[in-house]
Formats: C-alpha cells, sequence, structure tokens
C-alpha cells in the first residue's frame, strides 16, 4: 500500500457522477419501515438515509434490531411495510433476476465472518467470483491475492482453512470476501468486535483506505466507540424501535434522547472521546 | 421498456465495452483505453492486455492513457498495473497518464501477484496406490488403537459412576431413553411388522409347493426372534440415534463446548457419553422386544389372510416350536449392538475438526462403522450361539 497514494485519493474526486455542490446521492433510502416477528414489533416507522461514498456506523442498545435492519435492507428478513430503495430501486418492485444483478452489487460481512469452513480462504473469495464472473483461471487465482493483499492477509493464508485462522484474520478474511464482487455497498456487522485494540485500529483504517480507494459505501454496525469516533463519517442511532438520531459524532452529543445521552456521556465513550469533541458532550 | 433498462443498468451497471487504441505519437506509443474496464468483462480485458503487452513489446517508448476509461475496478486496474509491470521488470518505462488520481492509486493499491504455485508432482502411479494402503492400514490401526483407549475411558467413566452414584446423571439418561426408545419405537414398529409380512408371504408362497404352509410359523418365529428384530433395531438405531449422538457430540466439540467442560473439571466421557451409551443399552433391548412383536403380528395377520392359518393355529404353534433360548438369544445380542452403536457414534463424534465438512464425514462414518460393526457382532454370536449349541 502505498501512502503517497492515500493521499492523493481526494474522497470528493470519488463521486465525480455527482456535481460536488449538489446533495449527495443517497444509495439507500429506507421509509416507514415496519419488522415484527409474530405479535414482537422490532421496528416501526423507521427512516433512513445511506449517502454515497460515507461510512455510517450504526449503534443501538443489544436487541434494539441493530442486526434485524442490516438483514432486513439485505432481504433475509420480511418487513411488514414501508419501502427500501437501494441504488435508486424499490426492492419490492424488482422481479428475481433484478434482485440477483443488485444483491450482487453487496458485500455483506457477518459477526461471525460465515467463511465457508470446508474450503479455503482463496476458495472462499474465488466463490462468488467464479459464479459470476468469467475469467481464466489464472486471473482467478491472481484476484484472490490482490483482494488478500488489500485487506492485508498475507499472502500464506491463501491455503489455509477458515478452521486455522485467528479472529483477526476471520474478520479480514471475510471483508475480502465481501469485497470479490467490487461492490458498490459493504455491510459490516461489527467488524471490530473481538480484536484487539491494536487489530481493531488497523481495521478501521484498512476500511477507510478501501473507501477512498475503492468508492465504497459502508453501512456498519458497531459497538466499538473508537470506530464510531475514527472511522465513520455519520452516526445512525437505533432506539425505540426507529432511527432516533442520525448525524456526525456533534449531532450525537447534542441529542437529549436519554439512551444516547447514557450511551455517548458514559465513561467509557468520554475517556476515548475526541477532545475537540468532549465539552459538547458535557 | 422501464424493466428491461433496469435488468440491463444493474446487470452492466456500464454497457461500455472495453477498448484499447494504439497510437503512434511522435515515436511513443499511446495506448488509449476507454469503455468499462471491470470485473464484468473480464476475458476481454485479458484478451485486451495481452494484445497490448503484444504491441508494447515493440515499441521504444509508451504511455498508457485511462483518460477514457468510464469504470475502472479492481480486476481492470489488477491486469493494467500487470501490464506496466511486465513492461518495467522487461526493461522498458511506461508512463501512466489519467484525469482521474484515484485509476493510479487503484492501481498501486492492487499491486502485482504473479507468483504461481507450481502444480504438485504426480508420483509414479503404483507408488501411489501403495501409499494410500499403506495409509488406509496405518488409519485403521490407529483406529483400532483409539477405539480401545476410548473403550477404556468408557469403563472407567462408569465405574466412577457406580463408585460416586452422586455423579449419576438420571435426568440426562431419561432424557436419552425417551429420545431413542420412545421416539423411536413408531418407526421400527412399522419397518419390523411389514419385515415380518414380507418374511410371512414369502415363506408361505415357497412351502405351500410342498403342502406344509404350517411350517411358516417355525420359519417366521426362529428368524424374527433370533435375528431380524435385533438387527433392524440395531440398524434403524444406528441410523437415527448413532447419527444424532455423533452430530451433537461432534457440534459441541466445534463450538468449544466440550473445551469448556473440561476446564470446569468435568469429563465429557462422564458427562456426555456414559449417559448416552447407558441409555442406548437399555433402550435397544426394548426395542428390540417391540420390534420381535410387531413382526410376529405380521406374520401372523399374512399367515391368516394370505396362508389360510388361523390366529389359534399360528399361536399354538408359536408355543410349541419357540422355547425361551430364542428369545433370549435375541434380547442378549442387543445390549452388545448397543454399546458398540455407542461407542463408534461418541468417538467419531469426538473426532470431529473445526469446519462443517468434518461434521458431515464423521456423522457418516459414525454411521456406516456402526451398522458394519453390528453386522460383524451379529456373525459372531451367530458362530458362538452355534458352538455352544444355544
Amino acid at each position: 500500500m502505498s501512502e503517497q497514494g492515500i493521499q492523493e485519493a481526494d474522497p470528493a474526486t470519488q463521486q465525480d457522477e455527482v456535481p460536488r455542490e449538489a446533495e449527495r446521492e443517497v444509495v439507500i433510502r429506507v421509509r416507514d419501515l415496519k419488522v415484527a416477528f409474530g405479535e414482537k414489533v422490532i421496528m416501526d416507522g423507521l427512516d433512513l438515509d445511506v449517502m454515497r461514498g460515507e461510512i455510517l456506523g450504526f449503534v443501538g442498545g443489544s436487541g434494539q434490531g441493530k442486526s434485524v435492519l442490516t438483514r432486513t435492507i439485505l432481504g433475509l428478513v420480511q418487513k411488514a411495510h414501508g419501502t427500501i430503495e437501494v441504488l435508486g430501486e424499490d426492492v419490492d418492485t424488482l422481479n428475481l433476476v433484478q434482485r440477483r444483478a443488485l444483491e450482487r452489487r453487496f458485500g455483506v460481512m457477518f459477526q461471525q465472518g460465515a467463511l465457508f469452513s470446508a474450503l479455503t480462504v482463496k476458495q472462499n473469495i474465488q466463490l462468488p467470483m467464479r459464479e459470476y464472473l468469467d475469467m481464466s483461471p489464472g486471473l482467478l487465482d491472481e484476484m484472490a491475492m490482490v483482494k488478500l493483499d488489500l485487506v492485508g492477509l498475507p499472502a500464506d493464508a491463501a491455503e489455509k482453512s477458515p478452521s486455522e485462522l485467528s479472529g483477526g484474520m476471520i474478520k479480514r478474511a471475510a471483508l475480502a470476501r465481501a469485497l470479490a464482487l467490487d461492490p458498490d455497498i459493504v455491510f459490516l456487522d461489527e467488524p471490530t468486535s473481538g480484536l484487539d485494540p491494536i487489530g481493531a485500529a488497523e481495521f478501521d483504517q484498512l476500511i477507510v483506505t478501501l473507501k477512498e480507494t475503492l468508492g465504497l459505501t459502508v453501512f456498519m454496525v458497531t459497538h466499538d466507540l473508537d470506530s464510531l469516533y475514527s472511522a465513520c463519517d455519520r452516526i445512525g442511532a437505533l432506539a425505540d424501535k426507529r432511527v432516533i438520531a442520525v448525524g456526525p459524532l456533534a449531532t450525537m452529543l447534542a441529542s437529549d434522547h436519554p439512551w444516547l445521552k447514557a450511551y455517548f456521556g458514559g465513561e467509557r465513550a468520554m475517556a476515548r472521546m475526541p477532545a475537540d469533541h468532549r465539552k459538547e458532550a458535557v | 421498456m422501464r424493466t428491461k433498462d433496469i435488468t440491463q443498468t444493474m446487470a452492466t451497471p456500464d454497457t461500455a465495452e472495453p477498448q484499447a487504441v494504439f497510437r503512434d505519437d511522435a515515436g511513443t506509443l499511446a495506448v488509449v483505453l476507454a469503455g468499462s474496464w471491470s470485473a464484468d468483462r473480464a476475458r476481454r480485458i485479458e484478451a485486451l492486455a495481452a494484445e497490448i503487452t503484444d504491441r508494447l513489446a515493440k515499441a521504444p517508448r509508451a504511455r498508457l492513457d485511462l483518460s477514457a476509461v468510464d469504470r475502472l475496478d479492481t480486476l481492470g486496474a489488477y491486469v493494467l498495473n500487470r501490464v506496466r509491470h511486465q513492461r518495467e521488470t522487461g526493461g522498458g518505462t511506461i508512463e501512466v497518464a489519467s484525469k482521474r488520481p484515484e485509476h493510479r492509486v487503484l492501481m498501486d493499491e492492487v499491486g502485482v501477484h504473479d507468483h504461481h504455485q507450481p502444480a504438485p508432482e504426480t508420483p509414479f502411479r503404483l507408488v501411489e496406490v501403495l501409499v494410500r494402503i499403506g495409509a488406509a492400514i496405518v488409519r485403521f490401526g490407529r483406529d483400532m488403537a483409539g477405539g480401545a483407549t476410548f473403550l477404556g475411558e468408557i469403563v472407567v467413566g462408569s465405574a466412577a459412576v457406580v463408585v460416586g452414584p452422586r455423579k449419576f446423571r438420571g435426568p440426562s439418561l431419561v432424557n436419552q431413553i425417551e429420545l431413542i426408545a420412545f421416539n423411536g419405537a413408531p418407526i421400527i414398529m412399522l419397518i419390523s411388522f411389514l419385515v415380518g409380512c414380507i418374511v410371512a408371504q414369502q415363506g408361505i408362497f415357497q412351502l405351500q409347493q410342498f403342502g406344509a404352509t404350517v411350517f411358516v410359523v417355525n420359519l417366521t418365529g426362529i428368524l424374527i426372534l433370533r435375528e431380524l428384530a435385533v438387527l433392524l433395531t440395531s440398524i434403524m438405531i444406528a441410523g437415527r440415534s448413532g447419527s444424532a449422538i455423533t452430530a451433537e457430540i461432534g457440534s459441541m466439540k466445534m463450538r468449544e463446548e466440550i473445551d469448556a467442560l473440561r476446564v470446569m473439571g468435568l469429563d465429557p466421557i462422564e458427562v456426555l457419553i456414559v449417559p448416552r451409551i447407558l441409555a442406548l443399552v437399555i433402550s435397544l433391548p426394548i426395542l428390540t422386544f417391540i420390534s420381535s412383536m410387531s413382526g410376529l403380528t405380521g406374520a401372523a395377520l399374512v399367515s391368516w389372510l394370505y396362508g389360510g392359518i388361523g390366529m389359534d393355529t399360528f399361536l399354538a404353534r408359536l408355543q410349541s416350536v419357540i422355547t425361551w433360548k430364542h428369545f433370549a438369544v435375541g434380547l442378549i445380542k442387543a445390549p452388545f449392538m448397543a454399546f458398540v452403536i455407542g461407542l463408534i457414534a461418541s468417538l467419531e463424534g469426538l473426532a470431529v475438526k473445526g469446519s462443517s465438512e468434518s461434521l458431515g464425514r464423521q456423522v457418516t462414518a459414525s454411521v456406516v462403522k456402526a451398522i458394519f460393526m453390528v453386522i460383524v457382532v451379529d456373525a459372531l454370536f451367530a458362530m458362538f450361539f452355534s458352538s455352544i449349541a444355544f
């Protein structure tokens, strides 16, 4: 990875289809979403916009349905009503073929990695490529190595099976698989959970770098305060079955919702908060 | 049509084919690229890259112009970077020009990965066969040794339960008996009934040629009580409960639950395996008895409907030809079968490694080995009983 190269990449130039001064393109637009399992209503009247080229961090108490929201956007959970537009298309109006085509533009990293345990890391990364793309076997191998290198895994990890990898390596390998098809939107479910602070910081940096070089939009469910402070452009908060606040860190701190106050005003949050925000929080 | 447009824009976000135009620009070969250099067009991109490399070989100076490229993803960037790398390792230089800085960034980011692993050497085929046979024999030996060790551990585990009855896990045992015997009974009754019917029907069909239809009672009675009931039950339980035990213990092994037991100072053999094996040893004789009764019912029914032997005749004859030892032979074998099934199922469960593939392999192995061993044990018993004239 060349340091020079990263600095050259002005994030603004990534969205050159969109004039800079105009409002940024909304890639995921959720309106009035309701999800219920039987009698139990998980979310009701939820609105959310995700902009192109941003890293949106998503917080919420345990059991508040952060993962359910992700899974609903991905189409893994049925919604009761509401609309979800992804890349300008209402997902309900799409037929199966269109739906599959849309899914190809998602990359998903599950919390536990969800690497196929019967395949090696390389085969895991190649699986979506093999399924959707037509390329020579040599290039297929080389592209798998490119993805491994992008996420910072050593070349000898390619032939290992997922059970031989450490927690951090599993996260990286899962990210490499999520990036296999050069997706537009990447969903990360607690990407830094279970990583040590050094590994977590590296992972945050990696996601920022990838966002800048590949122009990714990242939707990240996380509880890692450092990730929220350092990697995320905006933060969304889920409570009371809807999104109670969305915006940069300052917006979170300005909110007087009791849950957000408890979350960002807690001792752990204060200790890690960037100094310039600390007085806003008080 | 709107829907069609969507499909096109989604499946192939940009419809422009990748292109490369070669221009001679005052002694510099300018390669002007256009269109979409993305993974959807991998084959075309590879072909173009090969052509570019070819043309570059003859050019003293070269320039790669990406200004007109609509879309460049990691694949496009990688292939172009490979072209650049090949040129540079060949001693040449190449200038990369683009209006968009992220193109260059992406090309630097993807790097070059041309270290292909050499294909593994294929050894001499006869040697390979010998190696495989040798490996299989070693594996068989290890299996045997492992089985013997495990048998020992189970004996120790059971002894611990006998010595300290407080360690006896009653609820677990009852739960397992419910799963194995109670839930398994209907299907075993059904197949035994059907097999009883079939044997009786075939027997009557052959015996009536000699006018000896009534001997079908001897045939079915002895066959079912001595062999069929216990074999059918054992095979069914190996498939039904043996596989369940292997899968259960195997997935516990995968999720480190077995290790969790160990660090709590609990012996997984005592906690998990002894109750299961004990449950099998208790359940199998019960199921064998149920199976015998169902089989005889089937046989009696067919004898009555198809062979014209009334129920009272069937029962009277059954009473005269079947001594208690025929009945005992079947039941004596049952606990041994149960022990073999339980031993193999737990052993295979503990042999599961981290992957789901390994779980599937061990469950298959558990069922195959258990059924095989059930038949071997049955054959050994047949020899034993005939030599003691039982």
